[in-house]
């Protein structure tokens, strides 16, 4: 039996992992399916407290991770599949492998919401991505959509503008969401224009003929349709917590996320913490999520003493 | 990068892919590709696993970008499973041991 098994190897995971390790509480990291999280798809991370000139985002969870195994934490590149934490110990499965803990860290952060098109999630891959540090590169002298208006939108759109011949960024209203320099940023690149009002409604192609053609797009205000050809669309319309596992054992608000005491990771069920982005929907940053695994880290520490 | 799985370019892509007698899975990847790091050490285990049955290799895209081409890869990780050298399945983006082997195991019972 495990003291703590944590769920999701982002910076929460992981700084959890690092806390409980030096500890003496011998963690369990289950990496899942993005091992490192969020940060391995993005490029320059430049406001990680302690890196004055940046690091690459896959680059510091492999440091987080090479920390955490510093001081003993296992970690395994597994994805749990189930989790039973309706009486003590608690139980974690991976297939039919059983794990038991006296307590849990979730850490399973969030992933790319999607329009949620039959014909988008046929083309993920395709021309279709959520993720433009990993499948720019495909997109030399093409032309090409980023759907969405905040942050992550204006820094895929700059960046993506490297590949690119041009960038069209469609956006459901007539302003962005996005922090001033970044707006700044994406709009002074003379590759980039926008369509404001516009959601795609329609994505055209053959995953085994070439892929994403084209699209339908509506013109929101008008409620005209027109067609446009593309060679890729990457979504950037935020992001959803990754709590499916957890639905019907924790409480979870509207929106999907873990609740949380306040100024606390302590979930509806007793021994069951969370950290990260899996109960952060307002500041959703790694020194953030670092800190609430920590958090998470420390009150394991507690619960297991008094019990 | 990785001791157990060899990287093909396109010198020996079909010497070693498209005339091999035994499954084939090829990994596209890159250096700068995130997830497709992570993904290395289930490429590696499969390789040590299914090395005698079948052909593990993986195509670092920034090297052979002709390969990539050639296959319509827009997104990596990809994972392409060739079966006497025609393309029989693909698998995008971050994807479990399991996936992976349950197609090796049905391609190698014929």
């Amino acid at each position: 039996m495990y003291k703590v098994i944590i769920i999701g190897s982002g910076p929460a995971g992981l700084t959890s992992a690092i806390y409980a390790a030096r500890a003496n509480l011998n963690p369990l990291v289950f990496e899942g399916v993005q091992p490192g999280g969020q940060l391995t798809i993005t490029t320059d991370v430049e406001n990680y407290p302690g890196f004055p000139d940046g690091i690459m985002g896959p680059e510091l969870m492999d440091k987080f991770r090479e920390q955490a195994k510093a001081f003993g934490a296992k970690t395994l590149f597994e994805n749990v599949d189930k989790v039973d934490f309706s009486s003590k110990p608690f139980k974690v499965y991976v297939g039919e492998k059983e794990y038991i803990s006296e307590s849990i860290i979730i850490s399973t952060g969030a992933s790319a919401k999607l329009l949620g098109l039959e014909s988008e999630k046929k083309l993920m891959g395709f021309g279709v991505s959520a993720c433009a540090t990993c499948d720019g590169f495909f997109f030399k002298d093409k032309d090409i959509l980023v759907v969405g208006g905040g942050d992550s939108a204006m820094e895929e759109a700059t960046y993506l503008t490297k590949f690119a011949s041009s960038v069209t960024i469609i956006h459901r209203r007539d302003e962005f969401r996005a922090s001033k320099i970044m707006q700044d940023r994406a709009l002074g690149n003379s590759k980039i224009s926008v369509m404001w009002n516009s959601e795609i409604i329609e994505m055209h192609g053959d995953p085994n003929d070439g892929g994403l053609k084209n699209v339908d797009i509506r013109n929101l205000v008008s409620g005209e349709v027109h067609n446009h050809a593309t060679d890729g669309v990457f979504m950037a319309i935020g992001h959803k917590p990754n709590s499916d596992l957890f639905k019907d054992q924790l409480d979870l608000n509207d929106a999907g996320y873990i609740i949380t005491d306040n100024d606390s990771t302590k979930t509806s069920v007793e021994g069951v913490f969370a950290a990260g982005d899996i109960q952060d929907f307002t500041y959703r940053q790694a020194v953030t999520a670092a800190g609430s695994g920590c958090m998470a880290a420390i009150e394991v520490e507690r619960f297991l003493e008094g019990h | 990068m990785s001791d157990f799985t060899k990287d093909v370019n396109e010198d020996d892509f079909d010497s070693m892919v498209i005339n091999s007698d035994k499954p084939v899975l090829v990994d596209f990847w890159a250096e700068w590709c995130g997830p497709c790091k992570m993904l290395t050490p289930t490429i590696d285990a499969i390789s040590e696993e299914y090395n005698d049955k079948s052909v593990i290799v993986k195509v670092n895209v920034d090297e052979a970008p002709a390969i990539a081409t050639k296959y319509g890869i827009r997104s990596i990780p990809s994972l392409l499973f060739f079966n006497n050298g025609e393309v029989v399945e693909q698998k995008v983006g971050a994807v479990s041991k399991d996936e992976l082997t349950a197609v090796l195991d049905k391609l190698i019972e014929g």
